[in-house]
């Protein structure tokens, strides 16, 4: 909780300083409270407290899930100084609403009530609302704001219905009450739970973007500023899957006969719909929004597949899957600076003047591809082996061949950047933009050397 | 520790190499480290007794989660391709010295990659890490042909890696439901995966899927779609690299994999297994009498070797499979040696179509010779090294069915009819507007393919060496299945 506080008090601070004026102190205010916050997290661990009731339970896995949420943001953030330079309006707002939403996340991870599950979505959603349009000048970004609003607060509308409904069959919001109730009604659970449950599963599939709740993701996506895409498709992301993941396998776990055949449909659905989608997209941006959506199409797998071995398995997938897409917006960033949009045809010749953002973006897509000796893949290792243990072996051959798909938009980038005549642009990028995404992809080849670090400790 | 020496030198010359920029620098540092490291191996040649099974042991923790440890040894089997690999490689580096690649620094680097997954390949005793040296050798093997390729090569390689892709996650879900059919506690160590208790049924699948890796590879026809187009569109070394060492990957693994994991899938499904490659043989061999271009050619002519190769594994007799190991070093040889000479050729005439070439001989009879005596190898005349591989995998495949072995042994006319028609258009007669002016060669280009000659002779003369060092590993193979 102290986590949340942090959080909380380093966004006020952020729109204090926006007060007093203090523009060049935003960043590094932002850097260093943002690792004060995962070193408070991170004092949590193997404690196991529970606050206000258990309304909130920080476990290890949510102590976990929020390193990986702030981690992400903070490496988000270091990109912001390059992103921003020439922008003249006060930025206090931006980055504070980020920070809210980043505490709506963390609020997530370690819910233990379902009105805090409900809190942590809605602080994320309508900040990233705003975020979204956050660009007012661009008809892309009102667009996308509008688009996300209104079919957000439609699906919170069906989320809060669930957990209405839930209350009413059960008598409590509680999740280890909850629990309790579906265990003593276990084979006869009343209509009104089970519908409140499905409306509760498919408000969280809007928020992750799964098929056939993903049609908002691609344009809310390619209209947003691309840093703040970079969130979106990184914490927003993490964060929903989490919830979901703690959701159904803490308060609904025996009765999973009930919902796992959902899930199933759903992470089929998304990972072949996603990945086939992908094909077909014009631009980079669009592609990396339908490469989200199929990559939660594969963390579905470690909700399905609930084991000793899933929560590892999500939380190397999600620190990997969330290092290698900052990576790739961060280099999308500075191609499209120079060249004004993010076409494939911009990535054309990169590599002669640029060979180490060249290098690293390949790293970052061959990572997402999954191709050893790379993060992403012991992470997508990792997860198939926990869903092949519970038995779900089609399931894993589908996943293989949403692999196999996903080469070919990978691989239009990266035969863009090496292999076509562009025009020799020199991307101009400052040091610590630069170190940043070296930094970056030397995690993302750690990671794959010694995912043991991450898989151990849950 | 002589694996790790092996494992650690052409990844640490890699990493040297691609941080130079010296072009002088860069050879010399590639041809000292490739030579050095078949000195190693030779070493590991020498102190290698061919009784014990599995030696030079490297086993360092990885994934304990996982079971997944960083497990090296080597075999006879696997001991006679690390020997091909650290052999071929310091050759294709030297022939490729007389092309000037651009960013030759990336250039080498990968081929040093290269070979560092390759002896990763042959050498571990792990499953996953098996598939992970086994990817990790397809990224260079893109990049190489991809940036240093022919004109349609963007097309061509992407095909190649979507197609080694695909049949290679398919091996990745076989390896992982073995994995957890293992004995409590799973592991992926090679010896454990053996002892998995698999139904026939959950045999067949599995055989399907490692079948489809490896036919995709070597390749069996009808998976081979990809290689042609890939071997003429990529450079003289991506080529060699790719029929000389990268295939025997294929054919290792249908030989350490397939064969002892599904021994009842095999007496169901074998039969279809060898009919491919036999049918790949036949197939190849008369696409290969029409081709105009040489590459392409002998890159049919290896689509046809190679389905010799596996058709005498799936034989599962002891001289079908140790024809086909000592082949797998042969064909190696062979093809590196043959696209050499091409590539010689084709730097000399700017041009691989055989119907503009004509009357070498008489103007380069070193070339000449050397030529003939590397296709006579390919052939399998006697006293080369084809002969003695040709001559058990067609034993080991009479022994199956005599029919097939007559049908297989078509090969041997086949061979000659494509590889002496080619010789007889490009070398003999008399030198035309293309051709008259080309000049011998010259002592550079001739130092990569005068090992190539002598192995050609030697293992034609003398094979035992190699089958003595493969029979023990064979026969540990043969006995886990019977």
């Amino acid at each position: 909780m102290l986590t949340i506080i942090a959080l909380a008090v380093l966004g006020v601070l952020i729109l204090a300083e926006g007060i007093l004026g203090k523009k060049s102190w935003h960043l590094p205010t932002i850097l260093v409270g943002l690792l004060i916050s995962l070193a408070l997290n991170l004092t949590g661990w193997n404690q196991n407290i529970h606050y206000y009731n258990n309304m909130l339970i920080v476990d290890n896995s949510s102590i976990a899930f929020s390193a990986v949420l702030i981690f992400t943001t903070f490496i988000i953030f270091l990109f912001a100084g390059h992103y921003y330079k020439d922008v003249v309006r006060p930025l206090d707002d931006i980055y504070a609403i980020l920070i809210f939403a980043l505490a709506g996340s963390v609020m997530m991870t370690n819910f233990g009530n379902l009105i805090i599950l409900f809190l942590g979505i809605e602080t994320l959603s309508i900040a990233l609302y705003v975020l979204a349009g956050s660009h007012k000048e661009a008809i892309t970004s009102n667009e996308a704001t509008l688009k996300y609003f209104l079919m957000g607060s439609f699906l919170s509308g069906f989320l809060l219905f669930g957990i209405a409904l839930i209350y009413g069959a059960s008598g409590s919001l509680n999740m280890s009450e909850i629990s309790r109730y579906t265990l003593s009604e276990a084979g006869h659970l009343s209509p009104m739970f089970r519908a409140g449950l499905f409306l509760l599963i498919i408000g969280l599939a809007f928020k992750i973007a799964i098929v056939p709740f993903h049609f908002w993701a691609p344009d809310v996506y390619e209209g947003t500023p691309t840093l703040l895409t970079a969130f979106m498709a990184t914490v927003v992301k993490v964060a929903s899957i989490v919830a979901l993941f703690r959701l159904l396998n803490n308060c609904f776990s025996s009765i999973r006969e009930v919902w796992a055949p959902t899930i199933w449909i759903l992470a089929v659905l998304t990972i072949l719909v996603g990945n086939f989608t992908g094909l077909y997209q014009p631009n980079f941006k669009r592609m990396l929004a339908y490469s989200s959506i199929s990559h939660s199409g594969y963390m579905m797998l470690a909700v399905l597949a609930f084991s000793s071995r899933s929560s590892g398995a999500l939380l190397l997938y999600a620190a990997a899957y969330s290092i290698a897409t900052v990576t790739a917006f961060g280099i999308l960033i500075l191609i499209r600076g120079a060249k004004g949009n993010d076409l494939y045809t911009s990535f054309e010749g990169i590599s002669k003047k640029n060979p180490l953002e060249a290098l690293c973006l390949t790293i970052a897509l061959l990572s997402l591809t999954g191709i050893p000796p790379l993060a992403g893949f012991m992470a997508k290792y990792y997860l198939f082996s926990a869903a092949l243990e519970q038995g779900y072996l089609w399931l894993l051959i589908i996943a293989v061949l949403g692999s196999a798909i996903s080469v070919a938009y990978y691989f239009k980038p990266i035969i863009s950047i090496y292999l076509k005549e562009g025009d020799g642009l020199k991307l101009e990028v400052g040091k610590a933009y630069k170190a940043n995404i070296i930094f970056l992809s030397l995690l993302t080849l750690a990671l794959g050397f010694l995912p043991a670090l991450l898989i151990n400790l849950l | 520790m002589i694996t790790a020496i092996l494992l650690l030198v052409p990844l640490l010359f890699s990493i040297a190499i691609f941080s130079l920029k010296n072009e002088k620098w860069i050879r010399m540092l590639a041809t000292t480290g490739s030579v050095l490291e078949f000195i190693i191996s030779l070493y590991g040649l020498v102190i290698y007794t061919t009784q014990c099974h599995c030696q030079f042991i490297l086993n360092i923790g990885w994934i304990d989660a996982l079971h997944v440890n960083l497990r090296f040894g080597v075999d006879g089997i696997s001991l006679l391709l690390v020997l091909l690999t650290t052999f071929l490689t310091p050759l294709i580096i030297l022939a490729s010295q007389v092309h000037a690649y651009k960013k030759p620094s990336a250039f080498y680097g990968l081929i040093m990659l290269m070979e560092f997954a390759f002896i990763g390949v042959f050498s571990t005793s792990d499953g996953l890490v098996f598939y992970i040296f086994w990817e990790l050798a397809l990224i260079p093997a893109y990049f190489i042909c991809a940036v240093w390729g022919g004109n349609d090569r963007i097309r061509i390689t992407f095909k190649f890696f979507i197609f080694t892709f695909t049949g290679s996650l398919f091996m990745l879900v076989a390896l992982l439901y073995v994995y957890f059919k293992t004995p409590a506690p799973h592991s992926f160590e090679i010896i454990y995966l053996y002892a998995a208790h698999l139904t026939p049924k959950e045999q067949t699948s599995i055989f399907l899927a490692l079948f489809l890796a490896f036919a995709i590879k070597i390749p069996i026809f009808p998976f081979h779609t990809w290689q042609p187009d890939t071997y003429t569109e990529a450079p003289a070394g991506g080529t060699m690299l790719l029929a000389g060492i990268m295939l025997k990957m294929g054919t290792y693994g249908l030989i350490r994999f397939l064969i002892p994991l599904c021994p009842v899938a095999l007496r169901e499904w074998g039969w279809v297994a060898l009919a491919l490659s036999i049918i790949g043989i036949i197939y190849a061999s008369v696409i290969a009498i029409m081709q105009n271009d040489m590459k392409r050619l002998i890159a049919y002519a290896s689509i046809a070797h190679v389905g010799l190769i596996s058709a005498g594994i799936f034989t599962l007799t002891m001289k079908g499979m140790e024809g086909a190991v000592i082949q797998m070093v042969s064909h190696g040889i062979n093809i590196t040696g043959l696209f050499i000479i091409i590539s010689l050729l084709e730097t000399r005439l700017k041009t691989r179509e055989i119907s503009k070439m004509g009357g070498i001989a008489t103007q380069a009879p070193w070339i000449a010779v050397i030529f003939m005596i590397i296709l006579l190898g390919s052939i399998g005349l006697p006293l080369t090294n084809g002969f003695i591989g040709e001559f058990l995998l067609l034993f080991g495949i009479f022994e199956i069915n005599g029919w097939l072995a007559a049908v297989a042994g078509l090969t041997i006319i086949f061979g000659a009819v494509y590889m002496l028609w080619m010789y007889q258009r490009t070398m003999l007669g008399k030198p035309n507007e293309v051709t008259k002016r080309f000049y011998d060669i010259k002592f550079v280009e001739a130092i990569p393919l005068i090992p190539i000659v002598i192995m050609i002779v030697w293992i034609g003369i003398f094979p035992n060496f190699i089958l003595h060092i493969a029979e023990p590993a064979i026969q540990e193979i043969l006995n886990l299945i019977h």
